[in-house]
């Protein structure tokens, strides 16, 4: 340990290097020179970032920081891009901003350009819930299928979507499957079979479950479960169910009842996607059954 | 696995996994149910079980001999290694479950333990702590002690890190298994596994120390600087980072104590500096002490090491920020983190050309070493993910990287290319030196594991690239009327071919561990006689 360093150089006869002298064990360091490629380098880098500093916000300066020459600041710059894309879509988007419905559909070229972004809104908002195609699934209603709980046409829809059904807005569309548990169990298996087999169309409309059913359910569900009424409840006699139509699922409905929830949009989208999304909505049945949304824009 | 401890010793330390058991029982009686009391009881387990195993050999094993100190201490290594290659079978048999999973989500198994949410810290913490941790941990033990020729300071203190960090890393994983977060990433573990950690951590770094202290050479190497960046620099951040308040002492939930937009700062300066500290600085120590001694080549440039570790040091420090671009972290704080990683890349670019060019002269043996050419791969990977940060970390490239798989490629580039890699390089230079041989047991079995290694990598990084640019683009597609070009959903149906295969990828990577950790096992099970003479501590000093 006495030894200095120096007394263990050597000359690496692959680089032409001297060592430093330090041995751990074998390990052993070359004396190279400093690359001063690693140095231009460094400067470089660091040249980028001192224009970076005086051109953008930067440094810490006690309760404030400096502004930077550009005077960028990131919240004006996002929201400026925004207002850009607005005005962009302006053109077309300010069409939609009354619910003019007859006139909207009947413009064709409106449509063409219209309904593609309506079909990207849908997928980006409603298709987490009502399916990517519209088609529901188990808890929420397809958009697709012609039968409605509120209805169908533009108007309504927009108004759905705008306060919601059993949401947090104050104008909310409510609407309830009651509960059915003082019902007898003996009655309610006799309605849940004729219900179950409403969908064929070969329901015996003289059973005892077509007679409690008449009691009971048509109020809401329609003669002979047909619904149309317009007040929530769905039709029961189509092939698109919501929670389900055989007998063990409905039990469950008449002992438990249901109040599914659609959101209230009125604070996230404009009026004009509202509009937008309810004509292209309504439109679903004739358009785009089976198809991924998209093709709506292809029907005029 | 042959503990050499005197008997003293073996009392010490019955009596401190006596005092572990005790703690598990207190921690168990007192949480009473939920995850802090199935965590007592497995510290109960490991005490009791470590006092069964101790007390069995206190007088009838031999003490150690005399000459002990005559010998480098490499059990805390050899079990080291062992608990390296289990977690990285964990941690990535998870990843590539929860790479399918993302393929066919379908596939997730009702229960609440298998979600994908609860699954992917299972990954992370398997594969950096679990897999990563402990082989710095076994390797750090063996670099000190042969580069200051001397033996570890204590013979106790080195397992109670070893022991105590894969406490740690069990109470993590099976934490989220049972819904137990902090919710924070890479922190996710609740508090008393974060103080528990904290306790493992101050004895790592005193060993370090002492040991360093008794070195028998003049100089400290280089390795040994990055080790020790690494163990200090992630005490602080640990420390930092997981502040919290418990809600009560007797249960799992705890709150930190940052908020809003602190809390996310220091998040990412934690979650940065865990990618800067835990898997950079120690991996670099590793880099500089393996590659020398296999290639048989002088570190290129000492000069050279010296500004790459006090610019990796300085630097990455800053940058945490460049995580939380465009966000409600103020733009000042944003700019600083860029210019700062973009300044970062030339240290970074220094230690990698410094090992690249260490190589020559022996570029032969990269030819011919599988070994080798694990720590080849990894330099270069280790450059290219450094340059891949330092461009991500600009603002307008990340406004078109950030949220997409281009994180995860990235990520992954460095993980797999670079710390996977130079982790194998590692093990297969130790394994046959701790075991008394000449070479793995199956040395073709390297070659088979190292293209699978490379394929899988490649497959998996190459995937992600397209997947995140993909990704980046349909966001901001805009048609000529202001609309949207894509939906979201859009966006996730064409990542299907991608995911599909990142999973075929780290499958071949996963093949490559276990065909490893077989090799590693045959090499184990029939050890040899080989010594080195000169593998033996300077002047042997008495144990304190
Ligand atoms: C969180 C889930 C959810 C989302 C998101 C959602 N809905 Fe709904 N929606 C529902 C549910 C549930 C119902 C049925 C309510 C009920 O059961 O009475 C419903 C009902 C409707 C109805 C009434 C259908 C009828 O037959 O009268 C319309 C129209 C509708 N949604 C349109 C939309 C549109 C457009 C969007 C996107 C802007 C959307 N929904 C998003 C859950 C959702
Ligand atoms: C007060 C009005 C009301 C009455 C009375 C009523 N329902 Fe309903 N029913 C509803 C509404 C509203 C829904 C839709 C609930 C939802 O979407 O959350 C519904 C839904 C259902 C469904 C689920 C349909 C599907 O597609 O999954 C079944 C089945 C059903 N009702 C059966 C009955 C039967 C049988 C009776 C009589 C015993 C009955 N309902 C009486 C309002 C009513
Ligand atoms: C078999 C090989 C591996 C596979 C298949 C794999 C797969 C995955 C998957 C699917 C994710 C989640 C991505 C997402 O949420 O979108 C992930 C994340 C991650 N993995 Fe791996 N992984 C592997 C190996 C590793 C290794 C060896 C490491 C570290 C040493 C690692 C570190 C990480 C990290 C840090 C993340 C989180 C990234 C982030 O949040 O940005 N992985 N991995
Ligand atoms: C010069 C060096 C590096 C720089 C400047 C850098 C920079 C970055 C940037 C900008 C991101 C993306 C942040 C975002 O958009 O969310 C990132 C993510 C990440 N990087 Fe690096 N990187 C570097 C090296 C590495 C290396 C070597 C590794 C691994 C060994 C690594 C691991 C990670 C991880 C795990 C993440 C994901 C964090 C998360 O979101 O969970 N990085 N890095």
């Amino acid at each position: 340990m006495a030894q200095t360093h120096e007394d263990h150089r050597e000359v690496d006869p692959v680089t032409g290097h001297d060592t430093t002298g330090h041995d751990w064990g074998g390990i052993k360091e070359l004396n190279t020179p400093f690359p001063k490629i690693a140095l231009v380098f460094l400067l470089l880098a660091f040249a980028y970032s001192v224009v970076a500093w005086i051109l953008l916000p930067a440094w810490p300066t006690g309760r404030s920081h400096t502004r930077g020459l550009l005077g960028l600041d990131q919240g004006q710059e996002a929201l400026a891009g925004y207002r850009e894309l607005e005005a962009g879509r302006k053109a077309w988007m300010s069409r939609f901003d009354k619910p003019d419905f007859a006139a909207l559909s009947a413009d064709h070229a409106l449509l063409a350009e219209a309904m593609p972004a309506a079909a990207r809104l849908f997928q980006d908002n409603c298709a987490a819930c009502h399916g990517s195609n519209a088609q529901g699934g188990p808890g929420f209603p397809a958009l697709n299928s012609g039968h409605w709980l509120w209805g169908g046409d533009p108007a309504t829809v927009a108004e759905t979507i705008t306060v919601g059904i059993n949401s947090a807005d104050p104008n909310t569309r409510v609407s309830q499957m009651p509960s059915f548990d003082w019902m007898a169990i003996a009655d309610r298996q006799t309605v849940a079979e004729y219900v179950a087999s409403l969908p064929s169309g070969k329901a015996d409309q003289s059973s005892a479950g077509a007679k409690l059913f008449a009691d009971n359910c048509a109020s809401c569900h329609g003669e002979g479960g047909k619904g149309g009424l317009q007040t929530g409840a769905p039709t029961l006699t189509d092939q698109s169910f919501i929670y389900g139509q055989d007998v063990e699922t409905e039990l469950t409905t008449l002992a438990k009842g249901r109040q599914g929830q659609m959101p209230t949009w009125a604070a996230r989208l404009s009026p004009e996607e509202i509009n937008l999304l309810a004509l292209y909505v309504s439109r679903l049945p004739e358009t785009a059954a089976g198809a991924d949304g998209r093709s709506a824009a292809a029907v005029p | 696995m042959r503990v050499s401890l005197t008997t003293n010793e073996r009392q010490v330390a019955i009596g401190l996994s006596f005092a572990l058991a005790l703690m598990g029982l207190i921690m168990a009686a007192a949480a009473r149910h939920g995850p802090m009391s199935v965590h007592g009881i497995m510290a109960m387990a490991l005490g009791l079980g470590l006092v069964f195993r101790l007390g069995g050999v206190l007088y009838e094993d031999p003490p150690a001999s005399p000459d002990r100190d005559g010998h480098y201490d490499d059990g805390p290594t050899r079990a080291g290694i062992t608990m390296a290659l289990i977690w990285g079978l964990i941690g990535m048999g998870v990843g590539v479950w929860v790479a399918a999973l993302l393929y066919w989500p379908e596939a997730t198994p009702p229960w609440a333990a298998t979600s994908f949410g609860r699954l992917r810290p299972v990954h992370t913490t398997g594969v950096i702590f679990g897999f990563g941790g402990n082989a710095l941990i076994a390797t750090s033990f063996y670099v000190l002690q042969r580069t200051s020729r001397t033996r570890l300071a204590d013979a106790l203190s080195p397992w109670v890190v070893l022991i105590g960090f894969n406490l740690f890393c069990a109470w993590a994983v099976t934490g989220y298994l049972m819904g137990e977060t902090q919710s924070k990433e890479y922190a996710e573990a609740e508090w008393y596994a974060d103080l528990w950690l904290v306790l493992v951590w101050i004895v790592y770094f005193v060993l370090y120390i002492r040991t360093l202290a008794r070195r028998a050479e003049p100089h400290i190497y280089v390795a040994n600087w990055y080790y020790m960046a690494f163990i200090l620099v992630v005490a602080m951040l640990h420390i930092v980072n997981n502040l919290a308040l418990p809600v009560s002492l007797l249960g799992a939930k705890s709150f930190t104590i940052w908020s809003g937009v602190q809390d996310a700062m220091i998040q990412w300066w934690y979650g940065h500096n865990a990618v800067a500290f835990f898997l950079t600085s120690g991996f670099l120590g590793m880099l500089y002490y393996f590659l020398p001694v296999r290639s048989g080549r002088p570190i290129w440039s000492y000069r050279l090491s010296i500004l790459s570790f006090w610019g990796i040091t300085f630097f990455y420090i800053w940058v945490g920020s460049h995580h939380l671009h465009y966000t409600a972290l103020p733009y000042w704080v944003q700019t600083l983190g860029m210019t700062f990683s973009v300044m970062l890349l030339v240290p970074s670019w220094a230690s990698a050309g410094n090992a690249l060019a260490t190589l020559n002269g022996a570029w032969h043996k990269v030819r011919d070493d599988a070994t080798l050419r694990f720590m080849f791969v990894a330099a270069v990977f280790y450059g290219l993910s450094t340059f891949e940060g330092s461009f991500l970390a600009i603002r307008p490239v990340n406004s078109l990287s950030h949220y997409t798989d281009w994180t995860i490629g990235h990520v992954h580039s460095g993980t797999l290319g670079w710390v996977a890699m130079i982790i194998f390089g590692a093990i297969y230079s130790l394994v046959p030196l701790l075991y008394g041989r000449e070479t793995m047991a199956w040395p073709r079995a390297v070659e088979w594991h190292f293209w699978l290694a490379v394929s899988g990598t490649l497959i998996y990084v190459v995937s992600m690239w397209n997947a995140g640019i993909t990704q980046g683009l349909m966001w901001r597609t805009y048609n000529p009327d202001g609309a949207l070009a894509y939906s979201f959903l859009d966006s996730v149906r064409a990542m299907a071919p991608f995911y599909l295969l990142r999973t075929i990828g780290g499958a071949l990577f996963l093949t490559g561990v276990v065909i490893c950790t077989l090799n590693c096992r045959a090499t184990m099970r029939s050890a040899g006689q080989r010594q080195d003479a000169r593998d033996r501590p300077l002047a042997p000093q008495p144990a304190e």
